[in-house]
């Protein structure tokens, strides 16, 4: 039980003057992905039925790998970002709440550095 | 985790019903949430059916019908029954408005009434308020100056710069919005919640007022501005017709302009 007053529990803290840079960033990546996700669709709809190897060579392609790891760049932070909303709005409470957002940020982190290395690999190393 | 189902001593029983006067011909039954904290019992729906031919046209009358000649111990808010107030908000058959300003005649079937959502309840259709009643004091609802004020006139504006005001200052404060935001459900005391930033805005618009960079400040939190997810219940909900959403919007838009 808290004596605390009404005021004082709602001032809390006080503002952390922050937040302004993610909201930008949030919509940027969502406005990069509705093309670069049509293209992947339509190029993978494109290549329906490829044997590995034409695969192997759309990706390895330049302009390919290059848009392959905007969309990664991309899709990872947006994915961050969203998924951060999620756990301010849904998990109270400190440790769980920084858990939570630690967990985020790894993973987000090592899912973009794993597919990242995975279309580098296809372009520069070969079948 | 936030709580998706009520605590067991929230739940809503069945309660007390009120048959209407014989010989009534128009009956409407209304569906009242009642809640005293004095027998420690769960809160409970009463019914009341009322002769809408011998009652006012907005739910309000039916409501002082109901206290003045069928129980009156039922609790509620009301002041100036024509919606400038903002005393009598409650949740009217599925959304926040205010008693006196929704006809009954609106209503299909019963008229199921019960407090404003998500606020502790002090008894029957009366919410506790105390939590946004404060966070409109901590963003400072009045206007800060550096200037000394003139000493033979007001602090001019204007009629383009006073015209920024329209659709924020017409806001009575009844907090059908804010209690009406999903955003404000889970996060209530971190969240500033419509009403309160479409008060901030409302400073922040105002050309005389010398401190819109401490307010922008004071607001530009994940958890105090960047809650809103542009939900518009508020909006859809205000009995004013006001859009909070929009205001909450600019106030982005002027954060965003300032750290570009």
């Amino acid at each position: 039980m808290s004596l605390r007053t009404v005021l004082g529990r709602v001032r809390g803290l006080g503002s952390a003057k922050s937040g302004t840079r993610e909201g930008a960033m949030q919509r940027l990546t969502a406005m990069a992905l509705v093309p670069l996700c049509l293209w992947l669709i339509a190029s993978v709809v494109s290549h329906v039925g490829a044997s590995y190897e034409t695969m192997h060579a759309w990706l390895a392609s330049a302009h390919t790998s290059a848009l392959m790891l905007c969309l990664l760049f991309a899709l990872v932070l947006h994915v961050q970002l969203g998924l951060k909303m999620v756990v301010d709005d849904y998990v109270h409470g400190g440790c769980m709440h920084a858990v939570s957002l630690l967990a985020i940020k790894l993973g987000t982190v090592l899912v973009g550095v794993f597919t990242a290395v995975a279309v580098l690999r296809a372009a520069f190393v070969g079948v | 985790m936030v709580e998706f189902a009520l605590p067991a001593n929230s739940k809503v029983q069945p309660g007390k019903s009120h048959k209407a006067p014989a010989g009534a011909k128009k009956v409407k039954t209304f569906k009242i949430y009642r809640y005293d904290p004095d027998t420690g019992a769960n809160p409970r729906w009463d019914l009341f059916e009322i002769d809408l031919d011998d009652c006012g046209p907005m739910v309000l009358d039916a409501l002082l019908k109901i206290k003045n000649e069928i129980d009156s111990t039922l609790t509620l808010r009301r002041s100036c029954r024509e919606g400038i107030c903002g005393s009598c908000a409650m949740n009217i058959d599925g959304a926040n408005t205010l008693a006196c300003l929704k006809p009954i005649e609106d209503i299909k079937g019963q008229a199921v009434i019960s407090p404003l959502p998500h606020m502790p309840v002090v008894k029957d259709l009366v919410p506790d308020l105390s939590v946004p009643y404060a966070q409109l004091a901590s963003i400072k609802p009045w206007m800060q100056t550096q200037s000394p004020q003139p000493p033979d006139r007001e602090v001019l504006q204007s009629p383009e710069e006073r015209a920024k005001l329209d659709g924020l200052w017409e806001c009575i404060l009844c907090f059908c919005c804010q209690t009406s935001c999903p955003s404000y459900w889970w996060n209530g005391e971190r969240y500033l919640g419509p009403a309160v930033l479409l008060q901030a805005a409302r400073w922040i618009h105002d050309t005389r007022d010398e401190f819109t960079g401490e307010r922008l400040d004071a607001v530009e939190d994940a958890f105090r501005l960047y809650r809103c997810h542009t939900i518009m219940n508020c909006t859809n909900t205000c009995p004013k017709g006001l859009n909070p959403a929009k205001a909450i919007g600019s106030i982005k838009e002027m954060l965003a302009e300032r750290s570009e």
